[in-house]
C-alpha cells in the first residue's frame, strides 16, 4: 500500500519530484506573513501502537510566548521531538513559517535554522567552562574544517559576554558547567539557547528543580526574551506558568484539550475535570 | 616562538617533547661517537628497541586521541598500524630486487616459492618510495574513513563499536594469513635488505630511523595538542561527554568523528611504517586483535584524554613487558591483565592521574 502511494506520488506530472527542487534556505525565506511561525497539523505519532500524539494541531505565532501544560505522558516532550526533528511522526505536516517543511530536514539543519531546544533534562557539556559552552552554542559556521581553525572574533566575544550577562551568569564563566547548581545549568542552557540566535525556543520544563528565587528570575528571563524571539515553555509548575502565560494551550492524551487564556483555560470545565480538578 | 606560546599551558607536553629533543641527542652520540668499550656506549640493539617504543608511543597518541577526546574506544587501531606497516613492507620487500635467495629481480621470494609468474597488480608502484608513503597514509586512512562512515552514520556506538573493530581487525588477521592474498602469508613480509639506498643493518641507518620516530611522535604530538586546543578539540569532547546536546546545537556529530577517526588511522599508519624497517618484519600477528587491546591497556594506564599520558603509557609498558619476557616469560600475559584491573579500579585517570593528584595534594 505505501509502496503503491509513493508510486503514485512519483508520477504525479503537476509538479517537479522533490528531489528536483530547490532547498529553501531557512533564514531569507522563512516566511511569517500570516502570523503562525510554527504549523502543527494532524500530527500523529506512535509508539507500538501507543499513540504519544494524536492528530495534534498547533500554531505559534511569531514572538508570542505560549506555555503548554499537561499531565504527564500528554505528549509534550513528543511534540518537542517531532518539531526538532527527533521522532519523525506517522501523519501530519509540521511547517516552519510557510515554506520550510520540517519534517525533510535533518536535526542539526534545523536547530542551525533557528530552532532551539532545552530539554527536560538539562545537559550542558560539564567538561567544558561555561565560556566554552557559550562558544560552541554560538551562531556559526559549524562544518569541520571551519571549526579547527575557528578564531573568536572581538563581535562574537561581546555577544557571549551579553549573554553571560543575560542569564547572570558573569561570575562563573570560567568555571566547569559540571560544577554548576541545578538552576544555573538550566539557565546556562537558555544562554546556549541564545547563542544560536534562534527564532523559536522550545523549552522543556525549564523550573523543574529550581528554588523560588530561582524560579522568578527564569520567569523574567523567558519574558524578556519573548517579542524578539517566540518562545513555547513546557512546565507542570502552575504557580510558573501563571506567573509568566500569555496564553496556555492543554495537552491530553496527544492532542490539544483547550486553549487560551490563563483565566479561559481555567474555567474550562473539561480541564478542571482531566487536570486541575484532581 | 609559536611553539612556546602554542605549548605554554602543557607542562607534560613541554617535558615529552623536551625528553624526546635530549634522545635525538644523546642516543646518536653515545651510539656512534663513543667507543664500544666503553660502559656508556648505547649498543644498537638497544637504539633499534627505543625507536620501536617511539612508534608504539605514536600509536597510543593516536588511540588517545578518539578515544580520551571523543570517546570512541576503537579496539582495531592495531590493523591500521600493521596495513602501514604492510605498506612500508611492500617497498622494501621489493627493495631486494635480485638479492633474494630466489635471485628473481621482479618477485619476491615468497613468490617465486609460490610458482606465481609475474607481479600481482596491487603490488605495482611500490619499488618507488614515494607511493609507499603516499600508500602508508592513504590505506589506513581510506579503511578508517570507509568503516567510519558506515559504522557512524548507524550511529554505532560504545561497546557495539569496540566489537566491531575487534572484527575489523580478526578478519583482516585472518585474510593476511592466507598465501593467495599475496602478502606472505602466516610468514609475512621480512628479510629486508636497504632503505633508500641504506643498509638496514648499518649503526647509521639505525640511528636515522630512530630519530624518524623522534620526529614523527613529535610531530603526531603537536599536530594532535592543535587539534585538541582548537576549537574542533572542544567539539568532540563536547560530542563524548554528550552526543545528542551535541547535535542539537548544530554540529554534524558524525563528520566530525569521521574525520577525527581517519587522522587517527593515519597516525597509526605512519607508526606501523616507522615500525617495520626497525623490526625488520611485519607478519598477520599485527592484526591479531590482542594486539589491539594491549594498546587501549596502555593508554589506560598512561591516562587518557592527555595525549602525553598515552605516550607515557606505551613507552613504561612496553618498557616492562620487554623486562618481564626476558625475565619471566610466563608471567607477562598475567600481570598485563593485573595492571588492566588495577589501573581501572584504582587510577581512572592513568599515572598521570596520579601525578596530578600528588601536585595538587602538594601544592
Ligand atoms: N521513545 C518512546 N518509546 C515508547 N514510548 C514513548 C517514547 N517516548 C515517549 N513515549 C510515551 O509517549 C507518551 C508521551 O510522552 P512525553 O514524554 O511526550 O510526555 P510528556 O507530556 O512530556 O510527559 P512529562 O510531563 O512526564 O514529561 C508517554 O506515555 C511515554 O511513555
Ligand atoms: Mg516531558
Amino acid at each position: 500500500m505505501k509502496s503503491l502511494d509513493h508510486l503514485r506520488e512519483t508520477m504525479r506530472r503537476d509538479r517537479v519530484f522533490d528531489f528536483m527542487m530547490p532547498r529553501i534556505a531557512f533564514d531569507p525565506d522563512l516566511d511569517t506573513r500570516h502570523g503562525p511561525i510554527l504549523y502543527l497539523e494532524d500530527v500523529t505519532v506512535s509508539f507500538d501502537g501507543f499513540k504519544a500524539l494524536n492528530g495534534l494541531t498547533l500554531y505559534i505565532d511569531d514572538g508570542e510566548l505560549r506555555c503548554i501544560i499537561g499531565a504527564n505522558g500528554a505528549g509534550k516532550t513528543t511534540m518537542m521531538d517531532v518539531i526538532t526533528g527527533k521522532t519523525r511522526p506517522d501523519s501530519g505536516s509540521v511547517y516552519f513559517g510557510q515554506r520550510i517543511d520540517l519534517l525533510r530536514r535533518s536535526e542539526t539543519d534545523i536547530a542551525q535554522g533557528g530552532i532551539g531546544r532545552k530539554f527536560q533534562k538539562p545537559t550542558v557539556f560539564e567538561s567544558h567552562s561555561v565560556y566554552e559552552n557559550l562558544e560552541l552554542a554560538m551562531a556559526s559556521n559549524k562544518d569541520v574544517w571551519p571549526t579547527l581553525f575557528a578564531r573568536l572574533s572581538g563581535a562574537e566575544r561581546d555577544r557571549i559576554d551579553e549573554v553571560l550577562q543575560t542569564i547572570g551568569l558573569g561570575a562563573e564563566s570560567r568555571r566547569p558547567a559540571g560544577l554548576l547548581s541545578h538552576g544555573q545549568k538550566q539557565w546556562l542552557e537558555i544562554g546556549m539557547l541564545l547563542m544560536q540566535n534562534p527564532r523559536v525556543l522550545l523549552v522543556d520544563e525549564p523550573v523543574a528543580g529550581m528554588t523560588g528565587q530561582e524560579a522568578e528570575r527564569t520567569a523574567e528571563l523567558l519574558t524578556s526574551l519573548a517579542g524578539e524571539h517566540s518562545v513555547v515553555v513546557v512546565e507542570h509548575d502552575m504557580e510558573f506558568v501563571r506567573s509568566i502565560a500569555r496564553k496556555v494551550t492543554v495537552l491530553h492524551e496527544g492532542s490539544v484539550l483547550a486553549e487560551g487564556s490563563m483565566t479561559e483555560v481555567q474555567s474550562d470545565t473539561r480541564v478542571i475535570e482531566v487536570y486541575l480538578g484532581e | 616562538m609559536l611553539l612556546t606560546r602554542f605549548m605554554h599551558s602543557d607542562r607534560g607536553g613541554s617535558i615529552l617533547l623536551g625528553l624526546l629533543l635530549l634522545a635525538a641527542i644523546l642516543v646518536p652520540l653515545l651510539n656512534l661517537a663513543v667507543p664500544e668499550s666503553s660502559p656508556l656506549h648505547l649498543p644498537t640493539y638497544t637504539v633499534t628497541l627505543m625507536g620501536k617504543y617511539l612508534c608504539y608511543a605514536l600509536l597510543a597518541l593516536a588511540l588517545d586521541l578518539v578515544w580520551g577526546y571523543c570517546g570512541i574506544l576503537s579496539l582495531g587501531h592495531g590493523a591500521f598500524f600493521a596495513l602501514g606497516g604492510y605498506a612500508m613492507g611492500m617497498h622494501l620487500m621489493r627493495q631486494v630486487g635480485d638479492r633474494g635467495v630466489y635471485g628473481n629481480p621482479e618477485l619476491p621470494d615468497f613468490m617465486v616459492f609460490l610458482n606465481w609468474q609475474e607481479l600481482p597488480w596491487y603490488w605495482y608502484g611500490f619499488d618507488m618510495f614515494w607511493f609507499a608513503v603516499l600508500m602508508v597514509l592513504l590505506i589506513p586512512g581510506l579503511l578508517a574513513f570507509v568503516f567510519g562512515w558506515f559504522a557512524f552514520r548507524s550511529r554505532v556506538t560504545g561497546v557495539y563499536l569496540s566489537i566491531m573493530t575487534q572484527a575489523l581487525t580478526f578478519a583482516l588477521m585472518l585474510a593476511f594469513f592466507r598465501n593467495e592474498m599475496g602478502f606472505g602469508g602466516n610468514n609475512g613480509l621480512t628479510d629486508f635488505k636497504d632503505i633508500l639506498g641504506f643498509s638496514l643493518q648499518a649503526d647509521s641507518t639505525r640511528i636515522g630511523l630512530f630519530l624518524a620516530s623522534v620526529i614523527a611522535l613529535a610531530g603526531g604530538y603537536l599536530a594532535c595538542r592543535f587539534i585538541v586546543n582548537s576549537k574542533f578539540g572542544r567539539v568532540i569532547v563536547a560530542i563524548r561527554d554528550a552526543e545528542t546536546r551535541t547535535r542539537f546545537v548544530g554540529y554534524q556529530v558524525e563528520r566530525y568523528k569521521l574525520w577525527l577517526f581517519v587522522f587517527s588511522a593515519v597516525l597509526a599508519g605512519i607508526a606501523g611504517a616507522l615500525y617495520v624497517p626497525q623490526v625488520g618484519i611485519i607478519n598477520p600477528g599485527e592484526f591479531a586483535p590482542l594486539n589491539s587491546i594491549e594498546l587501549a591497556i596502555w593508554v589506560a594506564v598512561g591516562g587518557r584524554g592527555t595525549l602525553y599520558g598515552a605516550a607515557a603509557g606505551a613507552l613504561l609498558v612496553n618498557y616492562a613487558k620487554t623486562y618481564l619476557t626476558a625475565a619471566m616469560p610466563e608471567v607477562w600475559l598475567f600481570a598485563l591483565g593485573a595492571l588492566f584491573v588495577l589501573v581501572t579500579i584504582l587510577l581512572p585517570k592513568g599515572i598521570i592521574g596520579l601525578l596530578q593528584r600528588r601536585r595538587e595534594g602538594s601544592a
